[in-house]
């Protein structure tokens, strides 16, 4: 019988290996960035689905309290990708009009 | 049969996040890709319920869709328009390289994870964590682990976030402010604004003994002026000038000054005393959502506000 941890940390690793493959190879920067939280996400459902003991037993809070850390610093970096992005382009333009 | 019931719940869970997943990575328009990517963090909020991680879909639901969400749209804005680049048009050797690898990467954590759970590795922390919960100060485990057990992962984590914040300050000025919406949207926002500032705090106070939390009510509180800005109200209901400045620190500031002044009694660094832990906790909580919402809202302007630098370029003028 399939168990319900199970299933999500495998569905995880498969997230976190789609997203890094498209990080590696897409070009654009913004579907970078995309693909990198899509790989952040597969590996906080690894944590989670470790986590989860059962419908019966709390589940273990410490991987809880990583995620939610996790969750915070990954839009963080995000958002300075983005605004690095933003500052090329700006460049970019420049050069452009040169 | 319950189980069962559950069980087809999940699969199909699992297999419409796998479906928004890939066409969020391989979208033709970008822009499409971006609107997945939320739909895709709402569905992960519903397999967080599902695990049993209800602090984690608030935050993934609040954060990871929708701040998340909405910087990437405004990273898409801030493009010049031009023709998509599209996926993947690389050389076929490079494609079946990554990929492979990728596969094989995959295939070894898959092999790591199914022995991990078939094979008992030892004593779980969160044990120790439910053995020690009276002594916290706080009833939810995962707050007490995030503001007390491992005080010091979120203090540091509130030093990235003002270390990405400067970062992008010190990117140049903000982005254009979008334009002016119609009468029906300043209607709602003026709805919905008051209702997300009661939620954040709602959030922030029951976050001592249920799901909720600083990051959860910070989150919404920045919604509140992400939804305010993309109105093309010029106000985003941040302070301006000094205090801008000193809502962004609040957070690790008052962190530090607590942990530092639980050193006096002899203690260590952020070792509360036990009968005013949960106090401290409230307190620490309340700075560190103003500044999680003066950081979000500050990165969604993705630059520094016209209101700082105004005086500065007058004085160049």
């Amino acid at each position: 019988m399939l168990e319900t941890s199970t299933l999500y940390g495998l569905l995880g690793i498969i997230l976190a290996a789609l997203g890094l493959q498209a990080a590696i190879l897409q070009r654009d920067a913004i579907r970078r960035i995309l693909a990198i939280n899509v790989l952040g996400v597969g590996v906080f459902l690894v944590f989670i689905a470790t986590a989860y003991q059962g419908a019966d037993t709390p589940p273990d809070a410490v991987p809880h309290a990583l995620v939610l850390t996790g969750i915070v610093v990954a839009v963080a970096a995000t958002a300075l990708a983005l605004g690095l992005q933003r500052r090329l382009e700006i460049l970019d333009e420049d050069t452009d009009d040169e | 049969m319950t189980f069962d019931a559950l069980l087809v719940l999940d699969m199909l869970l699992a297999t419409l996040m796998l479906m928004l997943a890939i066409a969020a990575l391989h979208c033709e328009s970008l822009r499409q890709g971006i609107f997945l990517y939320i739909v895709f963090g709402l569905v992960t909020a519903l397999a967080w319920a599902r695990l049993k991680a209800p602090d984690v879909a608030l935050a993934e639901a609040a954060i990871g869709s929708g701040v998340a969400g909405a910087l990437l749209l405004a990273g898409l804005r801030d493009r010049k328009p031009r023709k998509q680049k599209s996926l993947l048009r690389r050389p076929a050797w490079q494609v079946l390289t990554v990929t492979y690898l990728v596969i094989g990467l995959a295939l070894t954590a898959s092999w790591a994870f199914l022995d991990a759970q078939a094979n008992d590795v030892g004593p779980r922390l969160g044990a120790m964590v439910q053995a020690e919960l009276a002594n916290s100060g706080v009833s939810n485990p995962v707050t007490a682990v995030l503001l007390n057990f491992r005080a010091y992962d979120t203090l540091l984590e509130l030093a990235v976030l003002l270390a990405a914040l400067l970062g992008v300050l010190a990117l140049g000025p903000e982005r254009a402010a979008p334009r002016a919406a119609g009468p029906v949207v300043h209607h709602l926002v003026a709805w919905l604004t008051p209702l997300l500032i009661v939620t954040a705090g709602y959030l922030l106070w029951v976050g001592a003994h249920a799901p909720g939390g600083a990051f959860q009510a910070g989150a919404l509180l920045a919604a509140a002026g992400i939804v305010v800005r993309l109105s093309g109200n010029p106000h985003n209901g941040l302070p301006s000038g000094i205090w801008v400045r000193m809502l962004a620190v609040a957070g690790c500031g008052v962190f530090m000054f607590v942990g530092l002044a639980s050193m006096g009694g002899g203690a260590n660094l952020l070792q509360y005393p036990a009968n005013w832990a949960g106090t401290l906790i409230l307190l620490i909580e309340v700075f560190a959502t103003l500044a999680i919402t003066t950081s979000l809202v500050l990165v969604y302007l993705g630059g520094q506000p016209d209101s700082w630098s105004s005086g500065r370029r007058k004085a160049r003028a």
